[in-house]
């Protein structure tokens, strides 16, 4: 593939390929959080970190064990303990060093193994062949996005719940919508350049 | 907790309790893979295998695991039987793997799958478990096949690569290119979610009023 430099790279994965508008990843945890702001801002931000530190380790284990050794193949084992460490490990970090820091974020952390945005970058970084700088950029950059959209959505969400929805759309149903038209809002982004 | 029996389970999946309309689990996939017919097809079939057997092997183990470190045993269970979809895919059918991209993978942090293993499996003996597992992927594959017959036609104008309308569709550029894009996906999904919930709210409601 050829060579995206950092900073494009960095606009891209914000607006171009968000991560949720464009990639659906990440779904699940964020019509379960939006339904409020400080939640939806204490979880995006604890995502960007996890991110930032699974892309940065999970690097390393690819291209200086998993392919030199030819054992490609293990590497969703890999990419999974990687990630479930940089949770727990986080987590015992915050809760040392800012009792106060963890009890606003401390709930959500557990939330982040099981999400499918860190995974699905890990896994792209693998796909797109970026070198260390690149991935750690895409992962900041990815995570960056998905922060920006749940608070988005939590702000949104708040004014949707005054209005009157049909029985039937309430909940989950209304939430997609509005991710619908946010998506469409993103696609005006996408003229601009675009990743693979 | 009394084991529900095959019938039970069967009919909870696909209908009330459907995953991906009720309990709103595993949308992540949902939203990716269905612009194509063939992709959601082997996506969803792969999904219900791993599912089951998932289920299936944490069930057997159930009594073994002691309850702080289920999560790492449950996430390497799934990781496995998604590692072995992986390169079974690769070995048969590398075009649609590689279409799939990293999708496959991410079986591993589908909702669906966790959440059948932290809840059903642990509760339940080992063959009723892995009958849960393949039955929701048989609800999530039921969601999953009406949003991809109504998405490719109007994008590409073909079912399973069969032209289904006329090849002017496509080259007039009068199709649907939005429905190649992310938001008909969000749109479409929440669209099926209302009619189901719309139905089984009437239907409540009927009930109440038979009652009274």
């Amino acid at each position: 593939m050829s060579y995206v430099d950092p900073i494009t790279l960095l606009f891209a994965s914000i607006f171009t390929s968000n991560i949720l508008l464009a990639n659906f990843l990440g779904t699940c945890s964020f019509i379960a959080i939006s339904k409020d702001i400080s939640s939806s801002n204490g979880l995006g931000i604890a995502v960007i970190v996890v991110l930032v530190l699974s892309t940065a380790i999970s690097w390393p284990i690819l291209h200086g064990i998993l392919i030199p050794f030819n054992m490609v193949y293990l590497d969703l084992f890999a990419y999974i303990i990687v990630i479930a460490a940089v949770v727990q490990a986080l987590e015992m970090i915050i809760e040392r060093v800012s009792p106060s820091l963890y009890m606003s974020l401390g709930i959500y952390l557990p939330l982040i193994v099981a999400n499918c945005a860190i995974l699905g970058v890990v896994l792209f970084m693998e796909i797109r062949n970026y070198t260390f700088f690149q991935s750690v950029v895409f992962g900041f950059g990815s995570g960056v996005g998905w922060w920006m959209a749940i608070t988005t959505a939590a702000a949104m969400r708040k004014k949707i719940d005054k209005a009157p929805v049909p029985a039937g759309l309430q909940g989950a149903g209304i939430t997609l919508i509005t991710m619908g038209f946010m998506a469409m809002a993103f696609v005006g982004f996408s003229g601009i350049l675009r990743i693979q | 907790m009394s084991t529900p029996t095959f019938k039970q389970v069967f009919r909870a999946n696909l209908t009330y309790d459907n995953p991906v309309l009720v309990q709103v689990l595993g949308i992540c996939s949902t939203l990716a893979v269905t612009n194509k017919v063939d992709n959601t097809l082997i996506m969803t079939i792969g999904m219900s295998l791993v599912t089951g057997f998932a289920s299936y092997t944490l069930s057997w183990i159930r009594h073994l695991i002691a309850r702080r470190v289920r999560m790492i045993f449950q996430v390497l269970a799934i990781t496995f039987y998604v590692v072995l979809l992986q390169l079974i895919l690769n070995a048969f059918a590398p075009e649609v793997a590689r279409s799939l991209g990293p999708y496959v993978g991410l079986i591993i942090t589908n909702c669906i799958v966790m959440g059948r293993t932290e809840t059903f499996a642990p509760a339940n003996p080992p063959l009723i478990s892995l009958w849960d597992g393949i039955t929701s992927g048989l609800g999530y594959m039921a969601v999953l096949l009406l949003m991809s017959v109504i998405r490719e036609p109007l994008a590409f104008g073909t079912i399973l690569n069969f032209p289904v309308f006329p090849p002017e569709y496509v080259s007039s550029g009068n199709n649907w290119t939005i429905m190649i894009m992310a938001p008909s996906a969000f749109f479409l999904v929440a669209a099926i979610m209302w009619a189901f919930k719309t139905r089984t709210l009437v239907k409540a409601a009927a009930k109440a009023g038979g009652t009274k």
